[in-house]
């Protein structure tokens, strides 16, 4: 294969500074040729198969958008049963709504049924492909377009519900946190998972400057803020275990908030606002003092 | 050789026999013995596949969607609530052209819950794209299995089938069976070879986006592989008589149609019954013959207007109704005869939801009745009126 030809090709109908197409493209890159990907319906769905082109340069199958954990876990079985398993690897993906929300009952049993599959996680936070609904994975106080700010509403009343804790607690052998702000990080977790058998699971950050109503040139930048803040830390669980965390020089998670319009709210000059701010601030440093993030 | 066997463990049996590469199922009664049988195969190495125990007939039906687009074979069954909530993948697996075999065990559709047979469930699907196959007893419900793989993974239909099987009454009654010798299965159903299947060295992309300048192109074709099924299964039918010396029928089949003036129509294993019945009327001289569906999708229009189309009464069973329409079947058969110019009267009559016993009584009352009756709109048969006045009351006992 050419090196430098990527394995999800480009010309595909993703928005300028896509957090979501970059997180694909770093993710198969690293898989390599030998990988089958079961994709969830949603935006990554959308935009690199708009028939009758395809930007997929590996096998790739979207069915519906709850089962894509279910067609992997398939897609392995078969491979067993016809004993090509041993030279191809297996990726299950979807966003935070496919995965966190209307999948989870099927990520779950392909976990407990113990598949050799890694499943992807695209994290953007809210129904993006839908117009920017809340999901479980929608950080408290966030504005979107069904947890509006308003009289009576300072956004999404709860926290994101955590899906790297979810996989970890079905005992499986890998589960990791990444973002497209640390790309090598990302590879290498790829990899990693790649390299053991068993079901695995990597959750992405995936700002999407639509949705987080930032620029779209900021895309990387923002990811590697909800990394410093502590916000989203990233570590890896390695049979249940916590083995290895990005270490930060914190910053305050207000540098991460300002800059996008989904938290536009929180910055007015008044003390509800403030302790929507302090609470989010807490969550931050509840993540540093659990993972022990300072550098 | 025959066997007296349980209509699950036929079923069971007929499914390893056609070598499916991964079976996925959840368990739900009435269907609950077909797969437990096709466990301890799996237990005992004599399905050599794999076995994947889901967590939902949601996830059973999407794990033989995933095997399928890898080049497998797969096989899964459910029945009702399951196959309600498999429905979406069903759709979508009809629409992406990929081959299955699914035992239904018909049970009726909740509320109020109910475990028994009635065909509501199939009936719920008859518009997903799955060819419908009913099976009159155990003999032809494991039969069906041989022929529908075949029929299914020829490459002018590549449509997922569904073989309907009465619950309880055909899957956990004892029969006697005629099962056929591996290599004689072997020789009529030739291995899987897929056209296009997940391939790292050939990469595909399978269920793209199709917007609107191509979404009716797409359904167009998959009406058309509907239609092709006709051929293919009127040949795959034939081939097993040949091969095997037995047949049902093909789209339609017939009892006692010689001189008969009124015909019953119905499908599944009432069809015995009826037999039955017909025997007896015709003790009495009453000239009455039946026609039985087997292929209900797709559907066979120009099988059903030849034999019914100098019958004068036309008496339509279903064991399912349309609720805000009425009998599914009957409808079915009413809208075949448009533009025909010999119209038979046809009366549509709902017996025998959710597992209530259709009797000979129940038959040979339908038919001494019916020249007292005009055309009308569908019957429920046999309505207890105890339940009825109760109304409300009841219900909240649910």
């Amino acid at each position: 294969m050419d090196k430098k030809k990527h394995l999800l090709a480009p010309g595909h109908t993703a928005c300028a500074g896509c957090g979501l197409s970059m997180g694909a493209r770093m993710v198969v890159d690293a898989a390599g040729p030998n990988t089958m990907i079961a994709n969830c319906t949603g935006c990554l769905e959308v935009f690199t198969t708009r028939y009758p082109q395809s930007a997929w340069e590996v096998p790739w199958v979207h069915s519906l958008f709850e089962n894509s954990s279910a067609v992997g876990s398939g897609i392995e079985a078969a491979l067993k049963a016809m004993g090509r398993d041993q030279e191809i690897r297996v990726i299950a993906q979807g966003g935070d709504g496919g995965t966190a929300d209307i999948g989870l009952q099927s990520l779950s049993g392909m976990f407990e049924r113990g598949h050799d599959v890694l499943y992807i996680c695209y994290d953007n936070e809210a129904y993006m492909n839908t117009g920017v609904q809340r999901s479980s994975q929608t950080p408290f106080a966030t504005a979107t377009s069904t947890s509006p700010f308003g009289k009576a509403s300072y956004g999404n009343p709860t926290r994101k519900k955590n899906m790297a804790k979810i996989a970890v607690a079905h005992e499986i052998p890998y589960v990791a946190t990444a973002t497209v702000g640390f790309d090598m990080d990302l590879k290498n977790k790829v990899k990693k998972a790649l390299s053991i058998r068993g079901p695995k699971y990597l959750h992405v950050l995936v700002p999407c400057p639509l949705g987080w109503k930032v620029e779209s040139r900021l895309t990387i930048k923002i990811a590697k803020k909800a990394v410093n803040s502590g916000i989203f830390p990233l570590v890896e669980w390695e049979n249940g275990k916590v083995t290895n965390v990005r270490k930060i020089t914190p910053e305050p998670v207000t540098e991460y908030l300002k800059l996008q319009g989904r938290f536009k709210h929180l910055f007015a000059d008044n003390d509800e606002a403030r302790a929507h701010l302090a609470s989010i601030q807490k969550f931050a440093d509840e993540n540093i003092e659990t993972y022990g993030l300072k550098s | 050789m025959k066997k007296y066997i349980e209509g699950s463990m036929a079923v069971a049996e007929a499914v390893v026999l056609c070598k499916p590469n991964v079976i996925s199922a959840y368990p739900i009664t009435p269907q609950t013995h077909i797969v437990e049988d096709l466990s301890q195969m799996y237990a005992n190495a004599e399905f050599k596949g794999q076995f994947v125990n889901v967590e939902s007939e949601f996830s059973a039906a999407s794990v033989c969607l995933g095997a399928v687009v890898t080049g497998a074979r797969a096989y899964t069954a459910t029945t009702s609530q399951g196959l309600l909530l498999m429905s979406e993948v069903l759709f979508n697996m009809a629409g992406m052209r990929l081959p299955l075999v699914l035992t239904c065990a018909n049970r009726a559709i909740s509320a109020p819950i109910n475990i028994w047979t009635d065909h509501s469930d199939a009936m719920a699907l008859r518009d997903s794209g799955f060819i419908q196959l009913y099976a009159e007893n155990n003999q032809e419900a494991a039969d069906l299995h041989y022929q529908a793989y075949k029929i299914s993974e020829d490459d002018s239909v590549r449509l997922p089938v569904m073989v309907n099987m009465d619950g309880f009454l055909l899957t956990h009654s004892f029969e006697p069976v005629d099962m056929p010798t591996q290599q004689e299965v072997d020789d009529f159903l030739p291995s899987y070879k897929p056209r296009h299947y997940l391939d790292v060295k050939h990469p595909i992309t399978f269920g793209s986006m199709v917007g609107e300048d191509g979404y009716m192109e797409v359904r167009y074709n998959l009406e058309e592989a509907m239609k092709n099924a006709f051929g293919v299964i009127e040949k795959v039918t034939k081939e097993f008589e040949q091969k095997f010396g037995r047949k049902f029928g093909i789209f339609i089949d017939t009892y006692k149609m010689e001189d008969a003036e009124t015909v019953i129509v119905a499908l599944g294993s009432v069809v015995g019954t009826i037999k039955e019945s017909i025997d007896l009327m015709r003790a009495n001289g009453i000239k009455v013959g039946l026609m039985k569906v087997r292929t209900f999708r797709p559907f066979p229009k120009q099988a059903i207007v030849d034999c019914l189309k100098n019958i004068k009464n036309v008496i339509v069973i279903d064991r399912a109704s349309s609720v805000g329409s009425g009998g599914i079947l009957a409808t079915e058969i009413r809208s075949a005869f448009y533009g025909n110019t010999s119209v038979p009267k046809v009366n549509s009559y709902i017996v025998g939801l959710g597992g209530r016993d259709i009797t000979i009584k129940t038959i040979t009352d339908i038919v001494g009745n019916f020249a007292n009756v005009k055309v009308q709109d569908s019957q429920f048969v046999e309505l207890d009126h105890k339940y009825m006045q109760a109304g409300d009351e009841y219900l909240k006992t649910i």
